[in-house]
């Protein structure tokens, strides 16, 4: 049994759940202020109401099973990537208090505020994130004792950009499905006009990523070229995409919502296979790479984290589910909602 | 400032001011529990509108622990790289299990706690409340593990780690856990966070009291505080008795800072005082504490059960292996006098309650709306004095502070996230107890017409 391959596999599937859930809340956010009226942002925060927080866990839990799996890789690229990491906590704290606060006063001015501190936050943490990923498979500078060799304007380079915007295309893409799912009536017409034009933003950032993956990042196609039939993870994404607006046409927008979830499950795979066995790779200098091997936790220590993971994740995603289907339906606003 | 300064400087500050909210939390969750079961064996409306309120303010503070708690998750990594390396194989999986067993749990039912009355029956509801409680209570243990490793670690090894560079790792899991202090450092944790919330209910109930505003709801609402401010508060003098038990045993040289003694033998325990090191390097110098009203030999009586037992002083340990003393002294000290000044105050009103004159004790109320802050300084006291009593250490007896740093970090990142840490965590600071306010105002029938006009607009709308 190969700890170190499963707890690869793992950290894919818990910053997975990360995309899947908080991205349609961060989603909703950067739409956020495409709502009209009072009204209609009120349900829009309230359709990620109960369920945003929860959400955020995944990113919390990511984070900490880095830590204890892959701690040289939790070191280096936290500490390395400094200032962009300080950004993103800095826009999902301010993403968190405008849920809280923003309808806590009737005041025009006072929503008026959180609801741009909602849109910027959420949008903030976006970029940022995409940015991450855009430097975790174009490779960051290590240095012989695999730590951080570069500064903070080096990440900010073209192919990192594209992914960022890729990112706040497929979250505001996966937010509006989640919308449309969530809302009725006026609202809910409208939203699916926003389904139409986010998702052939996301298209076409998708096609241009992939085109520039395969010009400029040759590692990360090399595992495709060595096995072909990993092509078919890029197929079911292509499918997985084709099939929303099928969905979406037909009214079934639950489906549709779970083809967006099913695309971003392949995105992550394939970001997953052009990086294994690495984890942070270095670019320049290759052989300064962290792999899964050379920055894990003792195999002890992999072992009864994977058991922990093994009691507690069915637990997590049992109540979970439950939790949502207790929030199934429609939005509507009463007595407790933001 | 360097870079090593500046990430203590910017630890302190953000996990000061998560701080604030976690124990309010715990203890709120506990509370929630108690009226909410009293709800459903009653059937009593007065506990439906007391639960409801106070879920209001439990999900107001839990926001804001939440936001700051990420920050923490974070920082190990950010500013501490080469401690995360060294320990990571340990106490990483402290900070995992946090994330799977406990804020999963939490922040998941907190959606059928503040938003689920409607759509489960009371039952459900309940149950929603309990896991939430119980969820807020599991993080508090995972991270008591975490950090009392750090202070008395145990169940490990030192062997070179990928690279050939030297870590921890895990050599009983058990033993890593149930390390020597988790056990009394969790239940002085609990404790201080029962009484955190309780006097937080008890502030606000008692401000209704003296206003004649809700006054059935602030009664019923002080005696269920009262009960858990009392509890909390005696339990957490046995606590904190066997806590620096273990402090006296696992970490001599933070006990010999708390209470200022400098050479080895039978202590006597000072109330309070001003510690002055030795004036010099040579051995026949003593360091003392001045101005002060020592007990004789009561620090031996209590940490050994006999006054003639030596307590081990600060000049068996090398300079550079003291914690600085009068940071920690002064902090233990007023610590240990809030916790006792809060044994008198629950006993008092507990007092009062039994002789059924608690509702006229008007200048007692006033106390009890300004008490809201005595727990929460001692939160912070005993945080700092356990922290900076560990020093020069970060893992006692193993890791240096000044060798955990990232290395490579660079002063102005830190002051520029340092600076926008404090600049945000002010205005939210602001922001909560703006709006605390502005809840406590309205009350809680109030609740429900305020809500009224965006309610009603709404409404209409449709």
């Amino acid at each position: 049994m190969d700890l170190n391959l499963i707890w690869f596999v793992l950290m894919v599937v818990l910053f997975f759940g990360y995309a899947m859930l908080d991205g349609f809340d961060l989603g909703v956010g950067i739409l956020h202020l495409f709502g009209r009226t009072d009204k209609d942002r009120r349900l829009m925060l309230n359709s990620i109401g109960p369920v945003w927080d929860g959400n955020e866990v995944w990113l919390v839990t990511g984070g900490g099973a880095l830590f204890a799996a892959f701690p040289n890789v939790y070191a280096t690229l936290f500490s390395g990537l400094y200032l962009p990491l300080m950004l993103v906590l800095t826009a999902l704290i301010f993403r968190a208090v405008s849920i809280e606060f923003r309808s806590k006063q009737i005041h025009e001015g006072w929503r008026r505020f959180w609801d741009a501190g909602f849109f910027v936050g959420s949008l903030l943490a976006s970029v940022l994130m995409g940015v991450l990923v855009g430097n975790l498979a174009w490779g960051i500078p290590l240095d012989a004792r695999h730590y951080y060799a570069g500064g903070f304007w080096n990440l900010l380079h073209p192919y990192a950009l594209l992914v960022a915007v890729t990112t706040v295309a497929l979250f505001m893409m996966h937010g509006s499905i989640y919308l449309v799912m969530k809302t009725e009536g006026q609202l809910h017409d409208r939203v699916r006009a926003w389904v139409h034009n986010t998702m052939i933003f996301f298209i076409i950032c998708y096609a241009t990523t992939t085109m520039a993956t395969l010009l400029f990042v040759p590692r990360m196609a090399q595992p495709f070229h060595a096995r072909p039939w990993l092509g078919f993870v890029a197929l079911l994404n292509m499918l997985a995409i084709a099939n929303i607006p099928r969905q979406i046409y037909h009214k079934r927008d639950f489906n549709a919502f779970v083809s967006s979830c099913f695309a971003i499950a392949c995105l992550m795979a394939l970001l997953a296979i052009g990086l294994f066995p690495n984890m942070l790779c270095s670019n320049p200098f290759p052989a300064n790479s962290l792999d899964i091997y050379g920055a894990a936790s003792s195999p002890l220590t992999l072992k009864i984290m994977l058991i922990i993971a093994l009691v507690g994740m069915p637990l997590v995603l049992a109540y979970t589910l439950s939790i949502y289907w207790v929030f199934r339906g429609k939005v509507k606003l009463d007595e407790g909602s933001y | 400032m360097d870079a090593s300064m500046l990430s203590r400087l910017q630890f302190a500050l953000t996990v000061a001011f998560h701080y604030i909210f976690p124990p309010l939390s715990i203890g709120l969750g506990l509370i929630l529990v108690i009226m909410e079961s009293m709800w459903l064996r009653t059937g009593k409306e007065l506990y439906h509108q007391m639960t409801k309120f106070w879920v209001k303010v439990f999900a107001l503070i839990f926001s804001i622990g939440v936001a700051s708690g990420i920050v923490m998750e974070f920082q190990f990594g950010t500013n501490w790289a080469d401690y995360s390396r060294y320990v990571g194989d340990v106490f990483g999986s402290a900070l995992a299990a946090e994330g799977i067993f406990a804020f999963f749990l939490e922040s998941g039912f907190l959606a059928v706690l503040i938003f689920g009355w409607d759509r489960v029956g009371k039952k459900m509801h309940f149950v929603a409340t309990l896991l939430v409680a119980t969820g807020s209570m599991f993080s508090a243990v995972w991270i008591i593990v975490a950090n009392s490793w750090m202070q008395t670690p145990a169940g490990y090894h030192i062997v070179p780690g990928p690279g050939g560079v030297p870590r921890a790792e895990v050599v009983d899991f058990i033993q890593v856990v149930l390390n020597h202090s988790t056990l009394d450092r969790l239940g002085h944790t609990l404790m201080g966070a029962w009484q955190t919330a309780a006097w937080m209910v008890l502030s606000v109930s008692a401000f209704y009291l003296l206003k004649k505003r809700h006054v059935e709801f602030a009664k019923a609402s002080i005696r269920v505080a009262l009960s858990v401010a009392l509890a909390g508060a005696l339990l957490q003098l046995l606590s904190g008795h066997a806590s620096a038990k273990g402090v006296a045993v696992n970490q001599p040289a933070k006990m010999a800072a708390f209470e200022g003694h400098w050479k080895t033998s039978p202590a006597g325990m000072y109330l309070f005082g001003w510690y002055v090191p030795p004036a010099s390097a040579a051995t026949n110098v003593a360091g003392e504490v001045r101005g002060g009203l020592c007990i004789p030999g009561l620090l031996s009586w209590m940490i050994h059960g006999d006054a003639a037992t030596p307590v081990t002083g600060l000049a068996d340990f090398p300079a550079a292996e003291r914690p600085p003393v009068n940071p920690v002294f002064q902090t233990y000290h007023i610590m240990v006098a809030i916790g006792m000044l809060l044994i008198v105050l629950s006993l008092a009103g507990g007092f009062f309650w039994w002789r059924q004159t608690l509702w006229d004790k008007r200048w007692f109320l006033r106390i009890c709306v300004f008490a809201v802050v005595l727990p929460q300084a001692a939160n912070q006291l005993g945080w700092f004095s356990a922290e900076v009593g560990r020093q020069p250490w970060i893992v006692y007896g193993l890791m240096k502070t000044q060798a955990a740093v990232s290395p490579g970090a660079n002063a102005a990142q830190i002051w520029a996230s340092l600076a926008m840490f404090a600049v945000m965590y002010l205005l939210l600071f602001v922001l909560f107890i703006y709006l605390l306010d502005h809840k406590i105002r309205q009350g809680p029938q109030e609740a429900v017409h305020a809500a009224g006009p965006a309610l009603h607009g709404d409404r209409a709308g449709v």
